[in-house]
């Protein structure tokens, strides 16, 4: 692989310990996918933040870089409790201090401690063909896919190492020859809300593991669906890319000598419904939206739905989102109205990366496809994978039917 | 003496014991981080601790929490000294980065067994066998 002389004296440690192992990483990463160079990330996203998958050492190994600093604009995925009211969402103690030392050693380094799989909703949008060093699997598929940016599915310490050296190998997705569809898939089903976007992502992720898919057939696909979309299709499958016909900036290229072809309809949509779901009735403690974090949009659309409602005394309804979104939406008077109901949004983490098995919860209903697929083994809780107007329901019943 | 060239993924030199496993390692779930022993039932390994041997094995599977596990043995002074692997993938490669660990793969040929006294030079890109 091919370094520059700068990159050199960065690897003899001529500008600190820290960005010397950073760079270490990259060159490592570069020599196992083959990469020619190096190549400038215009920005990064970091995973590994919450304290339950991060762990001590995890911890500690971000503590060993200060003082070194990030070099590009660098935002970080949900931490595992909001960072505000972390005591009204029933965390330990213990587990928030040890959240807080997290968030403190990511931001000595210089990091933008917004935390959340949605930046691109929040600010932090790369554009059209800029190479940057992304991590969450569903914010990965996101830009790569709707916004034509270009990223490989990074580890938490390899997207920490591009902020801090400002450099990724160039293989994998930073490549044209990488990007282009390698299987055609007709849609038919039916897709009415966010949840079906969500368990069409799923079907794709389980039928195209190693592909990158060309979507025939979508009636729309706006943010939100392809946020939903994503999410769930890097969570089964690992996708890290797809394409959509008339939707996605990639998708005008030729697909003449794709061989590979699939058709997806209602059945195989219903079907993720009753594969995902490990309950069929029964209490919920929790109802949970947010996998991704919800948008201006969503938080709309339950406000409407709740308005004059009361959630039932037996759950609880949880709204996940970001920070900025949070504001947005209490200005706008959503929050307002979802609290009134009994609901609450809580910013900077998630019903997967929240310690939900030592806060007390058993079962749990979400309109997402990742969330459900996670959520019996991160939180060892009993799931339902329901539309977000039945989630609504569950809560305002407290239990399922 | 027997010089194998390999590939240098971590630099470093480190000269030990070899322990080797037939069978794929993730660190995590494979490995107890608390002992280095491995814990899997039915891996070649179970019941073994890995910490100061010279660590050979085909290929690595698993979580990205597996660098974590590494580097965190190596703070609580249970890593092996040296990893060598027929194929190295990132998760190892960045693991064995944090904790100063030599690592190297694609050796010309990968007939090992445990037990051999072996030196790695992964500045040099040579595992050597006195």
């Amino acid at each position: 692989m091919y370094l520059t002389n700068e990159q050199e004296a960065i690897l003899r440690g001529e500008e600190g310990w820290a960005k010397k192992k950073c760079l270490e990483i990259i060159v490592a990463l570069g020599e196992i996918y083959g990469a020619d160079r190096l190549i400038p990330v215009a920005s990064t996203q970091i995973s590994g933040v919450s304290y339950k998958t991060l762990g001590e050492y995890g911890l500690q190994w971000v503590e060993s870089l200060a003082p070194a600093k990030v070099v590009v604009p660098s935002t970080l995925n949900p931490a595992g409790m909001d960072l505000g009211g972390w005591s009204e969402m029933g965390v330990p103690e213990d587990f928030a201090a040890k959240q807080m030392r997290v968030i403190r050693a990511y931001a000595k380094l210089g990091v933008t401690t917004l935390c959340s799989c949605t930046p691109y909703l929040a600010g932090f949008a790369p554009r059209f063909r800029e190479h940057v060093a992304w991590s969450e699997s569903s914010a990965v598929c996101f830009v790569n896919s709707y916004l034509g940016a270009r990223t490989n599915r990074e580890g938490g310490p390899s997207a920490l190492a591009s902020a801090i050296t400002g450099l990724t190998a160039n293989y994998g997705l930073h490549l044209d020859e990488n990007r282009r569809p390698t299987a055609i898939v007709k849609v038919s089903a039916k897709l009415a809300g966010l949840s079906d976007y969500s368990a069409l992502g799923y079907r794709l992720g389980k039928l195209l593991q190693q592909h990158i898919p060309y979507l025939r057939g979508l009636p729309t696909l706006g943010v939100d669906e392809a946020k939903a979309l994503s999410a769930a299709a890097a969570a089964s499958g690992n996708l890290a890319l797809f394409h959509a016909e008339g939707f996605t900036p990639e998708s005008e290229v030729s697909v003449g000598e794709v061989r590979e072809r699939l058709h997806i309809d209602d059945k195989d949509l219903k079907g993720v419904y009753e594969e995902l779901s490990t309950i069929r009735s029964g209490n919920i403690d929790l109802v949970a939206i947010g996998c991704p974090h919800s948008s201006l949009t969503e938080l709309k659309a339950a406000a409407a739905l709740l308005k004059g409602k009361k959630v039932s005394p037996a759950t609880k309804l949880w709204f996940f989102t970001s920070l900025p979104v949070k504001v947005l939406a209490e200005r706008l008077g959503f929050v307002d109205v979802i609290e009134g109901a009994g609901g609450k949004v809580f910013t900077d983490c998630c019903m997967i990366v929240a310690p939900l098995e030592q806060m007390g919860f058993t079962t749990m209903a979400v309109n997402s496809a990742k969330a459900a697929l996670y959520a019996p083994t991160a939180s060892k809780v009993e799931v339902v994978f329901t539309t977000f107007e039945k989630c609504i329901d569950i809560a305002l019943e407290g239990r399922l039917r | 003496m027997k010089v194998i060239k390999c590939r240098r993924l971590s630099r470093g030199r480190a000269e030990g014991l070899s322990l080797f496993s037939p069978a794929p390692i993730s660190f995590f779930g494979t490995i107890d981080p608390l002992t280095s022993e491995v814990i899997e039932k039915n891996h070649p390994l179970y019941g073994q601790k890995i910490a100061d041997k010279i660590l050979i094995y085909p290929t690595g599977r698993g979580s990205t929490v597996g660098s974590y596990i590494l580097y965190g043995l190596s703070r609580r002074g249970l890593a092996p000294k040296a990893i060598i692997m027929k194929e190295a993938e990132p998760i190892v490669a960045v693991g064995a980065i944090m904790a100063d660990i030599p690592l190297v793969d694609r050796p010309e040929s990968f007939e090992f067994k445990s037990g051999l006294h072996i030196i790695v030079n992964a500045d040099k890109g040579e595992i050597i066998i006195p």
